[in-house]
């Protein structure tokens, strides 16, 4: 496996796409700013995996959104967080 | 700490009976499992053990966890760092999963859910409780958690930071809840018994003990 793309506390936007196979990224999330919390392990992507052995593989991050970035009218503390898992593939450099 | 002392909240325990398979998905959930076992990719013997080991787990793992990080610096931060292998350490195992441990203190809360599905850390902690698997739940612990919160009793200050986890992809999750004060000197026993299955999800924050 290659060396991660990205590194803790870099910011990364999440992809806003709709693959017409089964993907675990929640439509609330696709299009949304955070940073890279950690670097998970490498797991077998979804989107190809349902039609194969497992294959092939894909780095996991956890990335942190502000709740604010996530929902306009959010109405709880500025600070409140929420933290996803996406696969490397759905992120990108975000300024 | 006796017997007496510990209370349960049948209202947050309570779980629906299962019913008869009637929706075309059930009936096909069943032919599935039929033609995996007829073409050999397991046996029914293996199914039961499986069952059988997800019906041996329970939040007294997790709880013994907990209890065992509380009085112990070391492992806690490995249980942090490295979840899974801090976790296979006292014995457990995860396979095939990556396990995260997140810690409240002071001024942070964690809370636990799987929005699109409901993902759990079954081999460790049992069956997930019903709510867990609701969709008000899952809709909402993402857009309103304070609100939600506030509803299993969970009332947090603003200096407190909430953290929700979306359990999306491959890892799964449990919460590492405070040590209560007034618990010096209790054994790993007791420190246990004050663990409750919803301190692990991030649905109940105050622990029992000498408050």
């Amino acid at each position: 496996m290659s060396e991660p793309k990205f590194k803790p506390g870099q910011r990364v936007r999440i992809a806003d796409r709709t693959p017409l196979t089964h993907h675990r990224v929640p439509a609330y999330a696709k299009g949304k700013v955070g940073t890279v919390e950690r670097i998970c392990g490498v797991h077998g992507d979804p989107e190809k995996y349902i039609r194969g052995p497992g294959e092939p593989m894909q780095r996991v991050y956890r990335v942190r959104i502000p709740q604010i970035e996530l929902w306009g009218s959010y109405s709880g503390a500025p600070k409140d967080m929420l933290e996803i898992e996406i696969f490397e593939h759905w992120l990108e450099v975000a300024t | 700490m006796t017997d007496n002392e510990h209370e349960h909240d049948h209202a947050r325990t309570f779980q629906p009976d299962h019913v008869e398979p009637t929706s075309e998905a059930a009936r096909l959930g069943l032919a599935l499992r039929e033609l995996l076992i007829e073409a050999g990719h397991y046996s029914v013997d293996e199914e039961q053990a499986m069952i059988a080991a997800m019906q041996g787990a329970s939040p007294e793992n997790g709880a013994k966890i907990v209890a065992h990080a509380w009085t112990n610096d070391d492992y806690k931060a490995r249980l942090l760092d490295d979840g899974a292998n801090a976790i296979r350490e006292l014995g457990f195992d995860l396979e095939p999963y990556e396990f995260t441990v997140m810690e409240n203190t002071k001024t942070v809360h964690n809370v636990i859910v799987c929005t699109l599905c409901s993902c759990y850390p079954r081999s460790l902690l049992g069956m997930s409780p019903a709510w867990y698997k609701s969709s008000n739940y899952r809709a909402r612990i993402v857009r309103e958690p304070r609100a939600v919160l506030a509803e299993f009793g969970v009332n947090l200050s603003d200096g407190v930071e909430v953290r929700v986890h979306d359990s999306t992809a491959e890892l799964r999750y449990m919460v590492l809840p405070e040590r209560p004060t007034g618990t010096d000197g209790w054994s790993q026993e007791q420190l246990a018994a004050l663990v409750t299955r919803d301190s692990l999800i991030g649905t109940q924050r105050e622990l029992g003990g000498d408050k």
